[in-house]
């Protein structure tokens, strides 16, 4: 099999880190196709004012709030990361708002991550404050300030803390609406929380606990991938008529960049995004493994020298459709089924262990309803069933060798 | 949003005018007998170098002696060297992720030590690296966990907040986790009949969280010998006390449990309020709160310069007027238990010691493969096996 081979080859690296200590990366010269894309080059990313201002599914929300599609024209963008989008999105969402407050451990200053920088200057103390470390009191704090109508913008300082408020979210949260008969709901609750790893966050600060919410009904979660795509789907999900958990890649915080459209706009919820089109293998994942899986595909088409005989020639030009599942509840099955039963072949990959994560939801369901259309099994790329390891974490993470590894072996099944 | 405008955070909240407020200062102890031999010596705190609610404050007698002084001096010396080695180690980007330091704070976790058995139990959050030398580790092995290295006291697995002795039950990284934990420490305790306390210690900020006050309410409903311990450094990382909680009085907030408020800037208030302390819960009287009001010097965490929600003066007021090592240093000369050279001896030893188990630390291996996969579960009722990335990667036990 070449996997195993290409699967040696990343156990190889793992015994690199125990031996040449600090360096992780390898240190081999650059491929003959050029540098692999990494997030700051990355093609997924818009990077001109034109492309930035045609979006699929990108609706303008005008002054008197009406939706409008396509009309692009005299609109203006800038360029952000993804915290100064996130912070954007909230600056929108407070200024057509009068209701909308956003609160949190130490949001008041700007926040770890700097997400609210400047907006409790912008709007005052009491519409952005800092609550005490408390995050069973801000879920439900959130919740009832969201049953009285109000816009509840929360933030959990690192989605490793949100299961102190496991219990305001699942059973309060998620299920107001249903069991008050559909009298109270609180779909103004927005609670954001940053996610996945960082490199060396280990325990407590790399997480990926979406997996834990798949069975909260009533409850969305979105996990954008850039810039953009926050702001767009941080409107959409505070205006969304149901209790959304926003969970933003940290790692992106900084590395990712992109133009970003000034006015108003919201990106659709429960739609997933195709970013490349193909017929030959169904390549899903959402939020940083996006980037891994774009090196990967960079590396199928022209494997550097090292890993090109692990790599059949004949594979190199196979057609890969890499999607961006954005909501992970509820996630867009149609999307992915119409995908699969053209391409027969599904690789899910997620930076949250294999046993009990979102992977397997998809993988059983995607099964059932493309049985006789499929090539191979479905296959996952995930984190390790152990917990995040601070000095493994790099291995941890499905890296570009490892999903290019699943996407040969499913290819060559 | 006429509603919301009332929730205008609160300006500060001051003592009222005529109550007496703690004393921090460092060096307000006064020798009451002669202190020029080796035995044991009295010596009378200042007057408010303790606070009380529902009980007594502790009496301003402590017993000390030449030898205990010298070596709380050495031991803070030694804390605070080794917290500055990771300091440096972080710098160059030798230990990488979350790292807590508690510079400014050595009179707690030294004094803590200082009243306390080796019987006793003590819990902490993420600011922990004194505890865990001082309840039996070993700075090479603080240093080595930090570093990520085999000699780690967790094996290299855990990372700054992960230490552990017999005595001492980590470093914990959810704020407010640990303190029901204690609870559960102290009932084992109880149970067992041992004449013990346990020491569940927390934060200012993490004071707020509601698993504090669970615990606060099993402690006094089953009378457990568990001294609950917030140590009160005036911030939750960049929010200050007054900001985040309604009642700054942290030793006040345990409704029917008394609580004592101590000078956690001098050591030898420190140690006689955690004796008190110890006396009380170990006497079944239920538990006791202790709320110990010192300052951290550096930021939060590695990554906070920790002069952005407060100002340098205000940093450098504290460094230059209260700190504890300054303030023993102080008492040693003026009771003429030792001079500056010898002091400055003692310096010398501390950094050498640091330095030396530094050396050694980075001198560890990195954990080998198969250690990812011990400790998930009980050695020998593993799964049959751990996934891996691949099907050859597997583990099987
Ligand atoms: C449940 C949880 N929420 C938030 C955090 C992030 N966090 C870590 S320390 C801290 C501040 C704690 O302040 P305090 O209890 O006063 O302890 P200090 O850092 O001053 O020692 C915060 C908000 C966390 N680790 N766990
Ligand atoms: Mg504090």
């Amino acid at each position: 099999m070449y996997s195993s081979r290409l699967a040696r080859l990343s156990s190889r690296r793992l015994w690199l880190v125990n031996h040449s200590a600090r360096r992780f990366q390898s240190t081999e010269p650059p491929p003959a196709g050029g540098h692999s894309p990494s997030i700051a080059t990355s093609s997924y990313l818009r990077t001109t004012r034109d492309a930035a201002l045609h979006v699929p599914g990108l609706r303008w929300v005008d002054a008197d709030n009406s939706r409008l599609e396509d009309v692009a024209a005299g609109r203006e963008t800038r360029k952000m990361n993804v915290y100064q989008a996130v912070r954007d999105a909230m600056s929108v969402a407070m200024t057509k708002d009068d209701t909308a407050v956003v609160f949190g451990e130490d949001v008041a200053f700007g926040g770890v991550f700097r997400c609210t920088m400047g907006l409790a200057e912008e709007f005052g103390r009491e519409r952005v404050f800092n609550t005490p470390l408390t995050e069973q009191g801000i879920a439900g704090f959130g919740v009832g300030l969201a049953s009285m109508g109000h816009t509840a913008i929360a933030e959990i300082q690192f989605a490793d803390y949100i299961f102190p408020a496991f219990d305001q979210i699942v059973n309060e949260a998620a299920k107001h609406r249903f069991r008050s008969g559909g009298e109270f709901g609180v779909g103004t609750l927005t609670i954001r929380c940053p996610t996945m790893s960082v490199g060396h966050g280990g325990l407590y600060h790399s997480q990926s606990p979406e997996g834990f919410f798949m069975g909260a009904s009533g409850l969305k979660i979105v996990i954008p991938r850039s810039p953009l795509q926050a702001k767009g789907l941080l409107l959409g999900s505070i205006r969304d008529p149901n209790p959304v958990i926003f969970m933003e890649p940290k790692i992106l915080y900084r590395s990712a960049v992109e133009q970003v459209p000034v006015d108003d706009y919201e990106l659709p919820l429960g739609k997933a995004e195709h970013l490349t089109r193909g017929n030959d293998l169904t390549l899903l994942t959402w939020g940083t493994p996006i980037y891994h899986c774009e090196t990967a595909l960079h590396m199928l088409e022209t494997p550097p020298e090292s890993i090109a005989k692990h790599v059949p020639t004949s594979m190199r030009s196979a057609k890969v459709e890499l999607i961006d599942l954005r909501t992970i509840l509820p996630w867009d099955v149609d999307a992915i089924e119409e995908s699969v039963r053209r391409t027969g072949r599904l690789v899910i990959v997620h930076e949250a262990g294999r046993t009990g994560g979102v992977g397997g939801e998809i993988a059983a369901e995607i099964q059932k309803r493309c049985f006789l259309k499929l090539n191979a099994p479905v296959k996952r790329v995930t984190g390790w069933d152990t917990p995040v390891p601070m000095q493994y974490e790099k291995f941890y993470i499905p890296d570009a060798l490892r999903i290019l590894d699943a996407v040969v072996e499913t290819l060559a099944y | 949003m006429a509603s919301l405008a009332r929730l205008r955070p609160r300006l500060p909240r001051r003592f009222p005018i005529g109550v007496r407020s703690l004393q921090t200062s460092a060096d307000t102890t006064i020798l009451t007998e002669d202190a020029s031999h080796s035995k044991p010596f009295t010596v009378t705190l200042h007057e408010d170098s303790f606070r009380a609610y529902k009980t007594d404050v502790p009496s301003l007698d402590v017993e000390v002696s030449k030898d205990e002084l010298l070596g709380m001096y050495k031991t803070m010396q030694t804390m605070r060297r080794m917290e500055m080695a990771a300091d440096t180690l972080y710098k160059q980007k030798l230990i990488r992720g979350f790292c807590h330091l508690a510079i400014g704070q050595e009179a707690v976790s030294v004094g803590l030590e200082a009243g306390i058995t080796s019987e006793d139990r003590v819990i902490t959050a993420y600011r922990c690296h004194p505890f865990a030398v001082l309840r039996g580790g070993t700075i090479k092995g603080v240093i080595g966990e930090l570093l990520g290295r085999q000699c780690g006291m967790s094996n290299g697995k855990g990372g700054s907040m992960h230490i552990f002795t017999k005595s001492f039950f980590g470093g914990n990284g959810i704020v407010g986790a640990q303190v029901p934990l204690g609870a559960g420490i102290a009932f084992a305790q109880k149970y067992m009949n041992q004449s013990a306390a346990t020491y569940a210690m927390y934060g200012d900020g993490a004071s707020n969280q509601g698993q504090v006050f669970e615990a606060f309410n099993m402690a006094k409903l089953w009378d457990l010998p568990c001294v609950f311990v917030c140590e009160n450094n005036k911030y939750g990382m960049g929010t200050s006390a007054e900001r985040s909680s309604s009642n700054t009085e942290y030793f006040t907030r345990g409704d029917k449990i008394p609580g004592i408020q101590a000078n956690g800037m001098d050591i030898i208030a420190v140690k006689k309020a955690v004796q008190h302390t110890r006396d009380w819960v170990t006497s079944g009287k239920g538990p006791i709160l202790l709320e110990f009001v010192t300052y951290r010097y550096g930021g939060h965490s590695m990554s906070d310069p920790g002069t952005t929600y407060r100002t340098r003066e205000e940093i450098q007021r504290m460094r230059s007027t209260q700190d504890p090592i300054r303030g023993l240093q102080r008492y040693i000369e003026e009771w003429g238990l030792a001079s500056e050279e010898d002091l400055k001896k003692f310096d010398k030893e501390a950094k050498a010691e640091v330095d030396a188990a530094v050396e050694e630390a980075k001198a560890s291996p990195f954990p080998l493969e198969k250690d990812l996969w011990s400790d998930i579960y009980y050695k020998g009722t593993e799964p049959p096996s751990m996934r891996g990335r691949e099907s050859e990667e597997v583990h099987y036990y």
